[in-house]
């Protein structure tokens, strides 16, 4: 396998802390992977510490080949932190713009192109500071998606949209991994995970899973992920029985439209 | 550094004022107001207003582009835009540089028009040209926004922001020269005011008010007030830091 994002022993502490105890974890090119956990689990930070944002305490951090955080990096990872971070006194195309223009051969078309994807093409002109909060990540999702990024890191992307919106924006997901982009997105929604060729799960700092979604369900002994989730979470142990499980050297099969249907069959409405 | 980010950075500030008409016309408007103001309190007295009257056309700029650009750069950081830049192709310069010719053309149109309404509609007097009036006070301008980006490092909020500016300002302004001569002050005060940017500023503005032609000393000053823009937009860029904790 090509592995895109290589974490070893990774340990992170905020404000004397302990956030990521020891986190190895190796994803595959071109994949999706969703990172699951409880609120406080330390996906946020090892998001961070993928995009090389994050001081560590120990460990290492391999992106594409290079340590997290290298210049060269900097125009192939693209970054959508969880508060929308764009200016709210300028337009969604204003704010697309600069963030285009930041990356070489971006042209307007590419610009309207990432404002159509997230859906925000009737509000192109309008100042993100008059956009609902959902409208507002949304634009700020636009800014990530310049610059043709190989890998995405995406902190929960689809918070606060509608199903019709989170659909468009998952398809739009598999299209880029088809494409060749490494996807890592964090996600509360446990549907949402099933669309995931990969989950890594985290509590307290430590991975307590990292399998397919077709794995951890047969570890679980649950078709329904948010039931799954919520075993690993109570009783980790659960998770031996799953073959991937600790072991995260292995990759799992590209089996992402199996397990996709899967997901939609299992879902919590 | 590269143009066209920093093309396109500096776009994107004057395009946030653009979308922001009364910061705009406050910063155009409120110092001419406040001159003023202070030609009125020394209605009868020419010449006070000619000595006091000249030294604002320094001091406006520096301490409303330093306030300006500290909440700019807090809000950058605040807001995340500031963590997202770093993991750009975007160089710390490109973005200080930015803000330094976004704000550097705002200060100019305001010292034209601060100028304008001093010599023109109160008839201040000096010797000098009033072009080099005009290129002091966007010099001093930039300064005051330089210091303004090194100065926001260090605030975590709003509250701690706008206090800054008492805490960098207040001193230049008490010992720069404009409450008091700088000749008489006991050494101590004298010797920090020489290490005070905008002593600088007011001597050169006081140069030019006395001298037809511009001075060695004013030329110098100048380079005075650039040289610590230049470490202040430094002792910023070392302050972006792209890994935090």
């Amino acid at each position: 396998m090509d592995v895109a994002i290589a974490v070893d022993d990774l340990v992170v502490k905020r404000g004397g802390r302990l956030v990521l105890a020891g986190v190895t974890a190796h994803l595959p090119a071109g994949s999706i992977t969703g990172l699951v956990g409880p609120s406080g689990s330390g996906k946020t930070t090892l998001m961070r510490a993928i995009v090389g944002v994050q001081k560590i305490e120990s460990g290492t951090v391999t992106v594409l080949g290079k340590p997290a955080g290298h210049p060269v990096l900097r125009r192939t990872v693209g970054y959508l932190t969880q508060a929308p971070s764009v200016y709210s006194d300028l337009t969604v195309r204003e704010n697309a713009r600069y963030f285009a223009s930041l990356y070489p051969g971006m042209t307007k078309a590419d610009v309207d192109k990432a404002i159509a994807d997230v859906g925000l093409a009737d509000a192109a002109d309008q100042l993100v500071g008059t956009l609902s909060g959902g409208q507002r990540s949304r634009a700020s999702l636009a800014c990530t998606l310049l610059g043709e990024p190989r890998l995405l890191v995406l902190d929960e992307p689809t918070v606060g949209q509608d199903p019709v919106l989170r659909e468009e924006l998952w398809q739009r997901f598999g299209e880029l991994a088809a494409n060749g982009t490494t996807i890592v997105v964090s996600s509360h929604v446990m549907d949402e995970a099933g669309r995931c060729q990969r989950l890594v799960m985290i509590r307290d700092g430590a991975i307590i899973a990292d399998d397919t979604p077709a794995a951890v369900r047969v570890a679980t002994g649950t078709d329904d992920l948010e039931a799954a989730f919520l075993t690993l979470i109570r009783d980790p142990s659960r998770a031996g029985g799953s073959p991937g499980i600790r072991d995260t050297s292995r990759a799992p099969t590209p089996r992402a439209v199996d397990d996709r249907r899967d997901a939609t069959e299992g879902t919590v409405a | 550094m590269n143009p066209r980010i920093l093309a396109s950075t500096t776009e994107r500030v004057l395009g946030q004022l653009r979308h922001d008409k009364r910061t705009l016309a406050l910063i155009v408007i409120v110092p001419a107001l406040l001159l003023t103001l202070i030609y009125y309190v020394f209605d009868d007295n020419a010449l006070i207003f000619n000595h006091v009257g000249l030294i604002m056309l320094g001091i406006f700029p520096f301490v409303l582009m330093f306030l300006i650009t500290s909440i700019a750069m807090l809000r950058e950081r605040t807001t995340g835009t500031l963590e997202r830049l770093l993991t750009t192709p975007l160089a710390k310069l490109d973005l200080l540089f930015g803000y330094a010719f976004a704000f550097g053309l705002v200060a100019a149109v305001q010292a034209v028009v601060l100028t304008a309404v001093a010599y023109w509609a109160f008839n201040l007097s000096i010797a000098g040209s009033v072009w080099l009036v005009v290129l002091i006070a966007v010099a001093d301008a930039i300064l005051g926004m330089a210091i303004g980006l090194f100065a926001s490092a260090f605030a975590r909020t709003e509250f701690q922001a706008v206090q800054f500016m008492p805490a960098v300002v207040f001193p230049q302004l008490f010992l720069c020269g404009l409450f008091a001569p700088r000749a008489e002050m006991v050494g101590v005060l004298y010797g920090i005011s020489k290490v005070l940017p905008m002593t600088y500023a007011v001597q050169a503005l006081e140069e030019i008010g006395r001298h037809p032609a511009a001075t060695a000393i004013m030329w110098r000053d100048l380079g005075i007030i650039v040289g610590a823009a230049v470490v202040a937009l430094a002792l910023a860029a070392a302050t972006l830091r792209r890994r935090t904790d």
